[in-house]
């Protein structure tokens, strides 16, 4: 009986004292004891769990180094493959931008029609400035037509076979244009060279021309539509005894960069050769 | 055969002066692929054909040009007889009868352009031609004659293989 009163007994002060401490825990009286034990046992956990990483990986290196290997020759290659296509895709933009600036520029000139030609060629001989481009004869190319891109004047058909032609540039020393100029409202004749840089020459000793005037092609003569931009005036020479003022201009069109140009198909040029009296 | 082949290496290196050589420029002046070409070809011993190669690089040359055509057929039978003129007397150093050949016959080139274009009424001044265009293009096809003499030389090796004695 006195046993049983006594196991009773204990029975009820473990409940108490269980029950005790369950209500101070949930009350947050043991918090700091409670993150003292957890976070010892964290980190033992911690510990024993990085040296079994690293032991395994000790034992499994050499097998993971040559899988590693073959992974890394996979996306080197992969890369190698993407790098070739980011390169194709740029010039594809490079050109879809140019051929985009092409079609607002026949868009915004309506009163042309053009044919659009890539320059796959320049002269051979460094004394003339020609480029090669990729239509010809059967796309209704015909010689003396003018070429132009979205900046500007780039020359006119010297040449023409089935499927190419051959353009000689504004910057050629044979090459002869008669400009305005805008500002001034004057004429002059635009001549190239053998370095590639061109020159107003025949303008009146009388005009007033300034630096940044702009200079566009007048049509007389025949050779080319009026009002196509040619470039700017960069610098003038005036001599009291010269009888014409010269000019140096610098194109709109970049000719180191040729890639596309439009040949406008529907400008018929006239040959006024046989009005010049012969010698 | 041996005609079909030197057409064949003709078109190319017309081509590959037209898309590429003629794109990088020193000053004004390009390198002349053809005329180094044909000179290092003329130099080799046993070759037979370099005639008509001449006749057929300045034919080719002359139809894609806008120079007149008969200065760059004028120019490479130059170059061809000029190669072989110095392949007889300096045989111990070709590469020396190289770099002379290239350097005159370039020289000659051009002063025979230069006629030309003048006497077609072209206005090109003389100072301004040799200072920004010959002497820049005298450089280039020095700087391309060793690879092309080494090219053309290997090509020969194999077309004209030499008799072999026991």
């Amino acid at each position: 009986m006195r046993n049983i009163f006594s196991r009773t007994l204990q029975t009820t002060i473990i409940f108490l004292v269980v029950g005790g401490v369950i209500a101070l825990a949930l009350g947050g009286h043991f918090s700091s004891a409670s993150n003292v034990f957890t976070g010892s046992l964290v980190n033992l956990q911690t510990w024993f769990s990085s040296r079994f990483i690293a032991v395994q990986e000790f034992l499994t290196a050499p097998r993971d180094v040559a899988s590693l290997r073959q992974r890394n020759a996979e996306l080197e290659s992969e890369v190698a493959e993407l790098q070739a296509q980011v390169i194709t895709l740029q010039q594809q933009v490079g050109e879809t931008e140019i051929l985009a600036a092409l079609v607002d520029f026949s868009r915004a000139n309506p009163e042309n029609t053009y044919k659009a030609a890539a320059v796959i060629g320049r002269d051979l001989s460094p004394f003339l400035h020609y480029v090669i481009i990729n239509r010809g004869s059967n796309d209704g190319i015909l010689r003396g037509m003018p070429v132009v891109t979205n900046q500007g004047l780039v020359g006119r058909v010297d040449a023409v076979i089935a499927d190419a032609a051959r353009v000689q540039l504004i910057t050629d020393p044979a090459s002869n244009v008669n400009v305005r100029l805008q500002n001034a409202e004057t004429e002059a004749s635009l001549v190239g060279s053998v370095t590639g840089d061109v020159t107003l020459e025949l303008i009146s000793q009388e005009t007033n021309v300034e630096a940044g005037d702009l200079v566009l092609t007048s049509g007389l003569g025949g050779g080319y539509p009026p009002d196509l931009i040619v470039g700017q005036v960069v610098n003038i020479r005036t001599r009291d005894f010269d009888l014409f003022q010269q000019a140096t201009v610098q194109p709109v069109v970049d000719f180191t960069r040729l890639q596309i140009v439009l040949v406008i198909v529907n400008f018929t040029p006239v040959d006024i050769t046989p009005l010049f009296p012969a010698p | 055969m041996r005609d079909l082949l030197a057409i064949s290496v003709i078109l190319l290196a017309v081509v590959i002066q037209s898309s590429i050589v003629s794109r990088i420029p020193l000053l004004s002046g390009t390198a002349d692929l053809p005329l180094v070409m044909l000179a290092a070809w003329a130099l080799q011993d046993g070759v037979d054909t370099m005639w008509h190669w001449a006749i057929a690089v300045g034919l080719v040359v002359g139809f894609v040009s806008g120079i007149p055509f008969f200065v760059p057929l004028l120019a490479y039978l130059f170059v061809v007889l000029l190669a072989r003129l110095l392949q007889r007397r300096v045989w111990q150093t070709p590469l020396l009868a190289m770099f002379v050949v290239c350097f005159i016959g370039t020289i000659f080139m051009h002063v025979l352009s230069l006629g030309a274009l003048r006497l077609f009424g072209v206005p090109l001044p003389i100072g301004d031609t040799l200072g920004l265009l010959t002497l820049p293009s005298i450089l280039l096809n020095l700087l391309l004659a060793v690879p092309v003499y080494a090219i053309m030389r290997d090509l020969a090796r194999w077309m004209y293989p030499a008799p072999e004695f026991e």
